[in-house]
């Protein structure tokens, strides 16, 4: 699949790229090689429906939230990916790279987590296929994510922590390119964001689209036409970008919604987009957290998953060219909503989601009663109950 | 000719390997890098390889991420580095290489970077994590300001990137000895002979081995089968584990001699 805004393989107008230790490039080569034959051939998108459909769970429900949407004075919809297997988007993602993994050959998956929803999702995938499986999985968020670490020992998959850095997401991220790095002959790095070398970003974009194509189809079918706006968290990007690409060329408008942490001014958020810079990180060039000298910022978030100084590339391109608009909440406003949605819905979300949620919600009072807005609800929040009782 | 060029031909006829030291800058400090440089250069290196930290550098171990580390915590710069060659050029000539990641060169301005580069005696620039198909533009600009590249070769890189790597290079050919980040390890791969013969096929550049060498004897193994080695985490330990100044000035020496020893086998 490609699309206007990627302009040549793996660009998006400046963002994108390679740039990886020439290490990793027969492994990207074979990598690009084989996912362009498997997204052309018919068989392997039929493998990946049936394990959507009848392991997933898919498609997710798009629920008519009638209490927040009261609270909102408009038309709330939740695209429920809390309700896939696993809790959460990712899982969508990591069926299509096992699967990919397995045509290559390849019998072992390292990834990087940072909330533990990709890790969780990586060893489901690793335990179905009977796959060794290796997360990477940053200090801290070990710490603030015990239960999703407990989940991926359960399902056979062995947890390495990082100590470097902060202990969060950029750092496993480094770990699991380095161990790719050093085993690319039996090994898949299990990417899971839209971040990274091509075809990475591309990639998972294209197996998270999912999201955004099933809300292409539910939502003329419930609400007789399609939403005026979609709405979700963007950390590296992929339940956003799963969600926006199908509508890239429709009159829809697009709304990300970055983690502010402490607030903007603070220095101390997760907001690349809103007050980054261009540059490289993890193999692209894209909006990113830097000094002047190019080393990288920490990123803070209360969601571990959007703990991340980088986007994906085609966020930076998107914001660049104004299709798509991004915004930011404070850790302060997500926990808010985080516990209003499980008073006003009975649905506690993951403190990710509960940003896009946040933001909706300080909204409130600015939309048309009869516009239809979209919020993914890209994951359920019990992975992060724990760390909300200690903070509240 | 260039400069490093004319090392490794000087070094040619007598059957020499020439050796490559990397040392990252600033760790402890840019000051005690000049002299630590110095003193490498004193007990037979032939090339320094200077490296500049880099907060999240994907190709490097645990060894040289703590270095890096290190040297950022004591307040390293780019200009700071660059200052630091400046010093480092007025004691010695021998050729100086650049190895960092793009990040730094593309925030500092590739153009701007290499200028400086070139001011302060700077010979060549390695950066590790931007492969030939991504440096169009950095092998014109470096080669505007007459200033050597040097690229990767993995053993996982295929024919045609071997070609391309090489056509993009001015300096040495990289080659990478094993899968995997820098780092001192025990024995040297089976089939580093055959990789290197893969690289010299298609070039007469000079080709240096690195990732993984650290011993005397693996130096001479390496000396046997390309042109040049190139040792980085060993000497970085080195200078980490020593107590003070003076201890890490005289086990560099002694570690170094017995490198460049080994070149002569």
């Amino acid at each position: 699949m490609t699309t206007e805004t990627e302009q040549r393989s793996g660009r998006f107008g400046r963002y994108g790229g390679q740039y990886v230790p020439e290490t990793l490039m027969g492994a990207l080569d074979e990598l690009v090689q084989a996912y362009e034959q498997a997204w052309a051939d018919l068989e392997f998108h039929k493998e990946l429906e049936y394990y959507w459909r009848y392991y997933a769970g898919r498609p997710t429900p798009l629920y008519l939230a009638e209490r927040l949407s009261d609270l909102c004075g408009t038309q709330v919809y939740l695209k429920r990916e809390d309700l896939n297997h696993t809790g959460a988007h990712k899982l969508n993602n990591t069926l299509g790279q096992v699967l990919l993994a397995r045509r290559m050959g390849k019998p072992r998956l390292v990834a990087e987590t940072g909330a533990g929803q990709h890790g969780v999702a990586t060893a489901t995938v690793g335990a179905l296929f009977g796959m060794e499986t290796v997360v990477y999985m940053g200090v801290e968020d070990i710490r603030r994510q015990r239960l999703n670490c407990f989940r991926m020992e359960l399902l056979g998959a062995r947890i390495e922590p990082v100590e470097s850095g902060k202990g969060t997401l950029k750092d496993a991220t480094n770990e699991a390119i380095r161990d790719w790095m050093a085993n690319v002959e039996n090994t898949h790095y299990l990417m899971g964001s839209v971040c990274g070398p091509h075809p990475y970003p591309t990639m998972v974009r294209d197996f998270q689209s999912i999201i955004g194509q099933e809300v292409r189809e539910q939502c003329p079918e419930q609400v007789g036409r399609l939403p005026d706006k979609l709405v979700a968290c963007v950390g590296g990007g992929s339940n956003s970008i799963g969600l926006f690409y199908p509508f890239l060329d429709d009159d829809v408008e697009l709304i990300g919604v970055e983690g502010a942490g402490h607030g903007l001014h603070t220095g101390e958020h997760s907001a690349p987009l809103a007050a980054g810079s261009f540059g490289i990180l993890h193999g692209s060039a894209s909006q990113i957290m830097q000094d002047e000298d190019g080393q990288i910022i920490n990123a803070h978030s209360v969601a571990a998953g959007l703990d991340y100084p980088g986007v994906g590339p085609e966020h930076a391109y998107l914001h660049e060219s104004g299709r798509a608009t991004y915004v930011s909440v404070t850790d302060e406003q997500a926990l808010a909503a985080f516990d209003q949605l499980s008073k006003l819905e009975g649905i506690i979300p993951a403190l990710e989601a509960a940003h896009a949620l946040a933001w909706v919600i300080e909204q409130a009072g600015n939309f048309g009663e009869d516009e239809v807005i979209v919020i993914n609800l890209s994951g359920r929040g019990d992975k992060d109950a724990a760390e909300v009782k200690s903070l509240l | 000719m260039n400069s490093i060029q004319q090392t490794f031909a000087s070094n040619r006829p007598a059957g020499r390997g020439v050796l490559v030291v990397y040392v990252t800058a600033g760790d402890p400090s840019l000051e005690e890098t000049v002299e630590i440089v110095t003193t490498v250069a004193d007990s037979g290196a032939d090339i320094i390889e200077l490296g500049i930290p880099y907060s999240d550098p994907l190709a490097d171990g645990p060894t040289i991420q703590g270095a890096s580390q290190r040297a950022l915590e004591a307040g390293a710069t780019i200009q700071g580095v660059f200052d630091c060659a400046a010093q480092i050029r007025e004691r010695t000539s021998i050729p100086l290489v650049i190895m960092t990641c793009y990040n730094p060169i593309l925030q500092f301005g590739p153009e701007t970077f290499v200028q400086e580069a070139s001011k302060v005696g700077i010979d060549g620039i390695l950066a590790s994590d931007l492969p030939p198909s991504e440096a169009e533009q950095w092998c014109a600009v470096a080669a505007e300001y007459e200033l050597s590249t040097v690229f990767l070769v993995a053993p996982t890189t295929p024919p045609q990137r071997v070609a391309r790597a090489v056509e993009c290079t001015t300096g040495f050919v990289y080659a990478v000895a094993r899968p995997g980040v820098t780092g001192a390890r025990d024995e040297l791969p089976e089939d580093l002979k055959d990789s290197v013969a893969r690289i010299r096929q298609v070039t007469d550049l000079p080709i240096a081995v690195g990732f993984g060498i650290s011993t005397p004897q693996q130096v001479a193994a390496v000396c046997e089968i390309a042109d040049g080695a190139i040792v980085g985490s060993a000497v970085v330990d080195i200078i980490a584990e020593a107590s003070n100044h003076e201890a890490r000035l005289q086990q560099v020496s002694r570690f170094v001699s017995a490198l460049a020893a080994a070149t002569r086998q």
